[in-house]
């Protein structure tokens, strides 16, 4: 690429701001300040005469680095879409005439910030420089899929029939999982009255005639390591031989294990044969083959079963017990009764629950019981006893009594527990350069951050995203089926199929070396300058992805196509070492550092306002849509994440004589809202220290506040700032102002 | 005219809720061309006419300001038109035709949303983004993040002076008054056909009186009582005299679990009244004495971890559960309480309860008929399209395939998005 940087801005005058504004006094500080070679106002930026005119000064006269000043970034995205050269927008529109109110005596500080986001604009496209592609990223397109269950067969087959190559490993000798151990399973279409065959066998099949698929069975990972495009796996068997492949992408379909009913000691398990579970029934289902069930005991034909359902579920008042619903069991017993029901309909099938949970067309499953003669109970089962003859003790919510039912044989729905692995918030990690394989470990991950994926609840490892199902914390890595939240068979073949999607996704964007969701199609990657590097560990310790690994010396090593684009390593850097092209310490710097800090004689204060650029600048444009005014001291920078806020964008601010600086970011804690997982609340943390700072400063701590914002806080955000230049009245100017 | 270009190795999406652009930008951001109709004006569908989402209780614009920021960074390969619907699909797998047709909206892409139209029009139409229970100019932006973000000239006024206003208005030469219905004729591989669901028709329960009384409202509506830019301005306030609604009752499975009407669960509700209670103690305080909710209900289906929630709700002080089935609904005409009467099943008392306001926690029909325009395609008895080998290179995708919540839909249209990319590469021959 031409070294040679030539600055261009385009000033736009439309939707009212030639009007508003004085956008030939824009120009000059455009030229002047901006060191813009090319200025051009015009009357309509974004018709197709605009956006030719800056396409022709990049074609044919050499612009290099653009800055639109005319409404938000996040409007008329597609009309200024220039991706041979570096861009910042100047938010005129939005973010200062619809939200300065058309009043004279407003239109001398109006006309001010749209001088400082000129000055913005300019600062910070001088400080960028267009992405080019990471030289370190991988194109193997193979796809390793982990687990053999029914999840991992369909992810397996869907990936094959898309075109790309599997490797399918499987822990035990046998494909098949736990749907290979169901007599029947329940309908996925219509007609919903009766159990069906699985498909497992067919599935296996397909799966073994496949020449784009390659199985391992009683196999394990003892070693992943690498990035999307270019991961690389340790295959080790059962008898001690390992294999290492190089692959793309991986499907986590590690499957769920049943729940161990040994613990459910007052329900009657271990005390009874004739007291099992679930998995125990299909074992007899299938043994008799459509004829009569015989009880464990003593081969009896049975003639009356219970269901328990919720055994060991929906409990969080004993740690021993699972305190989710696994929501598959309540189809699963309806299913079970069935099975007696059909063979022999005076068989008396009872099942006893709290909620029936059959949603969607679960409910015509449930109706068809019904016509069968299932009988339902609400009821809260307390134990069964076991003398002679089986009891289960209950309390029936209905009639409002304690009473018991007698049968010959009780089945206990019992939940689905996630086999995730290690929980890598609760295992000690590896030190660098002291790997060591854990056979507990699913993937056996060498990463700085732990072997496996962290969990989100309950030992699942789902994505905590209702909107973005598949956005795991680790990139080019997907769980799914009952690994990544309790499901039943259907809906694990749906979320295998999704899965794939995603892996196949994964491999062809690290082959371009593009970022991966949620900022998607970035060019840009994390650049380190390793010799002002001072091994502190932040970064590798704080990516939320776990992209970072350290070197034996304890230099991080960057994993380009495992990382997300966040900025939180740049955030945690002390010392400034980590940049992207298009996102700097630099260019959010040179930005705060553009703007004009008027004296302290001309009372005006100025507060730097740093906003999620995906909530926070959101609402604030809507705040200028909807016309609602805020004060006009705020200068608004938006950021990838609070969590790329650097330490020196405070400090800067306030020795450049800023009276405030406001973070704006998304709500942490538990529920966190931050879609970089721990970005906003690792602001928060680190900005808890800064009060010390300003206090030595003999600076009021108040001065830096953090705000959580949701992206409805369209109202909400005026009134901080409001609030914000009352707080300066009240405490005084900055002294720091020069 | 609308200019598009499409092969046999585009994918046609139908509808842009959530599903659809969930599908659409999956399959895209895969390097699949993609044309993503939509027949209302913007993107976002049910999902952005939402205040909150279960069980994070975070907001669906957040998620829905991501899908958008891909969506315009695709802009090459994924081709979005509004106001458009899909009439005819002929052909078969890897080489279908689809009839679209393209409803006028008097505004051009010139439009730079900057509200000189709106201003200036002085009739008002009902705001089908509040359910109707407001109006809103007619040159209108749908709602605050819709996208495309162009202004739409509503058809009702075309002909009147308040056109010419309009028109008057616009600076940038944006309002063509002259827009006429166009039908496009594409070729496409695969088709995602992405409708999404409706609310059952509330009036059809009529022992609930939906019809009758002002204050019998659906889920739906409540939602969008919340938002600040909502029919009420954020507050919870009744329909029949706009007084603040407190004593709030929630009537679980409104048209669903019952053949008389959607025998099908519609999934959502539960969780979705769960919800909405925690709405009240927004509004009015955790503590507030006078403030309650009252869910009836047959089964409380939250299942796998959003039993979390249910457990966090149940623990609330203003929160109870009655176990029953409402039997009807009987209006106090001195102050247009409604007086709910049954019979709690735990226990077998009758109740006459009088709340402020009563939500139906309407059931989920799909949003569109496939049948309609193709005959190759296999749909249930409720009218969700079924998985169907005869069903081509046509898939279903989020409610159009099933009563389903937002993770689901998300889940299943990823899903689709693979089967029409496998359709796609067939047609390519591509290999990995």
């Amino acid at each position: 690429m031409a070294d040679e940087k030539k600055l261009a801005a385009y000033i736009c005058k439309g939707c009212g701001l030639g009007d508003r504004l004085d956008t030939s006094q824009l120009a000059t500080i455009a030229e002047r300040e901006g060191k813009c070679k090319i200025v051009r106002e015009h009357e309509f930026l974004c018709n197709a005469d605009g956006v030719a005119t800056i396409r022709n000064d990049i074609e044919n006269e050499g612009v290099t680095h653009v800055a639109i000043c005319a409404c938000s970034r996040r409007s008329k995205v597609e009309a200024f879409n220039f991706d041979d050269v570096a861009m910042s927008r100047a938010n005129l529109r939005e973010g200062v005439i619809w939200s300065q109110p058309d009043t004279d005596e407003r239109r001398e500080t109006t006309q001010e910030m749209a001088d400082d986001y000129v000055r913005m604009a300019c600062a910070e496209v001088g400080s960028l420089s267009k992405p080019s592609v990471n030289p370190n990223h991988g194109s193997n397109k193979r796809i390793l899929v982990v687990g053999g269950g029914i999840s991992g067969l369909t992810s397996a087959i869907e990936c094959a029939n898309t075109g790309y190559e599997v490797l399918l490993v499987e822990k035990t000798g046998a494909l098949g999982g736990w749907a290979a151990k169901l007599y029947k399973k329940v309908p996925d279409v219509e007609p919903y009255t009766a159990p069906v065959d699985t498909g497992i066998a067919e599935l296996i099949e397909k799966a073994n005639g496949d020449s784009k698929i390659t199985i391992y069975l009683n196999s394990t990972l003892s070693r992943t390591s690498g990035s999307p495009g270019q991961f690389s796996v340790d295959i080790s068997t059962e008898s001690g031989s390992t294999q290492t492949e190089n692959i793309g992408a991986i499907i986590q379909a590690s499957g769920s294990e049943v729940f161990d009913a040994n613990k459910l000691g007052h329900l009657g398990y271990g005390k009874s044969a004739d007291v099992i579970d679930q998995a125990q029934l299909e074992e007899l289902a299938k043994a008799a083959n459509g004829g009569p069930i015989k009880r464990p005991s003593d081969g009896k034909e049975v003639s009356s079963v219970a269901f328990v359902q919720c055994a060991g579920q929906r409990n969080s008042d004993d740690e021993n017990m699972l305190a989710y619903c696994s929501g598959h069991c309540c189809n699963t017993s309806i299913k079970q009764a069935m099975y007696f029901k059909d063979a022999n309909p005076d068989v008396d099938t009872n099942i006893i629950y709290t909620d029936l949970r059959t949603p969607g067309n679960g409910e015509d499953f449930y109706r068809s019981a019904q016509e069968k003669g299932v009988t339902f109970t609400k009821g809260f089962v307390k134990e069964v006893s076991v003398n002679g003859s089986l009891n289960v003790n209950f309390k029936d919510v209905i009639l409002d009594e304690e009473t018991a039912m007698e049968a010959e044989l009780v089945v206990l729905a019992t939940g689905q527990v996630a086999n995730s692995g290690l929980d890598i918030e609760e295992v000690p990690q590896d030190e660098a350069g002291k790997w060591q394989s854990n056979s507990e470990s699913v993937l056996n991950l060498v990463y700085r951050q732990g072997k496996d994926i962290p969990h989100l609840s309950h030992g699942f490892n789902d994505s905590h995203f209702i909107c973005f199902p598949y956005e795991s914390r680790r990139t080019g890595i997907y769980p799914c089926g009952p690994v990544r939240r309790p499901m039943d068979i259907s809906q694990a073949i749906e979320d295998a199929t999704g899965a794939a999607m995603k892996a196949i996704q994964a491999v062809e964007n690290a082959e371009l070396g593009r970022g991966a969701h949620p900022r998607s199609g970035d060019l840009s990657f994390p650049e380190f300058r390793k010799e002002g590097c001072t091994q502190c560990k932040r970064c590798t310790v704080e990516c939320p992805f776990g992209a970072i690994d350290e070197d034996d010396s304890g230099y991080p090593v960057f994993n380009e196509s495992r990382c997300r684009r966040c900025g939180t390593c740049m955030g945690a850097c002390p010392v400034r070492v980590i940049s992207f092209e298009n996102y700097s310490v630099n260019s959010v710097g040179a930005q705060l550092k553009a703007v004009e800090i008027p004296d302290e004689f001309e009372e005006k204060p100025r507060v730097l306002v740093l906003a999620c650029e995906n909530d926070a600048y959101p609402a604030l444009d809507m705040a200028g849509m909807n016309r609602f005014d805020y004060n006009a001291w705020m200068r608004v920078v938006p950021v990838r994440c609070l969590g790329s806020i650097s330490m020196s964008w405070i400090t800067d601010s306030i020795n450049n004589g800023y009276d405030a600086v406001l973070l704006m970011g998304c709500k942490h804690g538990d529920q966190y809202q931050c879609h970089f997982v721990k970005g906003s609340e690792l602001a928060n943390q680190r900005m808890s220290k800064i009060g010390d700072t300003l206090q030595t400063l003999n600076l009021e701590p108040e001065r830096v506040q953090v705000h959580e914002i949701a992206i409805t806080d369209i109202e909400r955000i005026p009134q901080i700032f409001n609030e914000t230049a009352e707080m300066i009245e009240k405490i005084g100017l900055s002294p720091f102002k020069f | 005219m609308t200019e598009v270009v499409a092969t046999n190795e585009t994918i046609l999406v139908v509808g842009g809720g959530i599903s659809g652009m969930t599908a659409a930008i999956e399959a895209a951001e895969c390097g699949k061309d993609v044309v993503l109709v939509e027949k209302s004006p913007a993107l976002g569908g049910r999902v952005s006419q939402l205040y909150k989402y279960f069980p994070k209780l975070c907001h669906p614009t957040c998620g829905l300001e991501i899908n958008l920021r891909r969506l315009k960074a695709l802009s090459k390969r994924l081709r979005v038109i509004t106001m458009a619907e899909v009439e005819k699909i002929s052909g078969e797998s890897g080489n279908y035709k689809a009839i679209i047709k393209i409803a006028p909206r008097y505004v051009n892409d010139n439009c730079t949303a900057c509200g000189a139209c709106g201003d200036a029009v002085e009739a008002e139409i009902d705001n089908p983004f509040n359910y109707n229970m407001n109006k809103h100019k007619a040159a209108y932006l749908p709602f605050n993040m819709a996208y495309p973000q162009q202004y739409v000239i509503d058809s009702s006024i075309i002909g009147t002076a308040d056109a010419d206003k309009a028109k008057a208005a616009c600076k940038f030469d944006a309002v063509d008054l002259d827009m006429k219905e166009e039908t496009l004729e594409l070729s496409v591989g695969a088709i995602i056909w992405a409708t999404g669901w409706k609310p059952y028709d509330a009036a059809k329960i009529q022992p609930y009186g939906y019809d009758r009384y002002a204050n019998v409202i659906t889920s739906v509506e409540f939602e969008r009582m919340m938002d600040r830019f909502g029919p009420t301005g954020g507050k919870l306030l009744r329909p029949s005299d706009g007084k603040e609604a407190k004593n709030i009752a929630f009537i679980q499975c409104a048209g669903s679990r019952d053949r008389n009407h959607l025998a099908h669960c519609s999934r959502i509700c539960c969780m979705a009244s769960l919800k909405q209670a925690t709405y009240i103690s927004e509004q009015y305080g955790e503590d507030a004495e006078d403030a309650s909710a009252t869910i009836y209900y047959i089964d409380i289906r939250a299942i796998d971890r959003f039993e979390d929630f249910y457990k966090m709700v149940r623990e609330k002080k203003n929160v109870s559960f009655i176990k029953s089935k409402v039997a009807n609904i009987i209006e106090n005409a001195d102050n247009g309480n409604p007086v709910l009467h049954g019979v709690d099943t735990e226990g077998y008392q009758r109740y006459a309860n009088e709340h402020d306001l009563v939500v139906l926690a309407i059931g989920m029909e799909p949003g569109a008929d496939i049948t309609a325009v193709t005959d190759s395609v296999h749909i249930d008895s409720s009218g969700f399209i079924q998985v169907h080998v005869d069903n081509g290179g046509i898939f279903g995708a989020g409610c159009a395939s099933n009563a389903l919540d937002v993770n689901r839909s998300v889940q299943n249209s990823t899903a689709s998005a693979l089967h029409a990319i496998q359709v796609i590469n067939k047609v390519s021959g591509a290999e990995a």
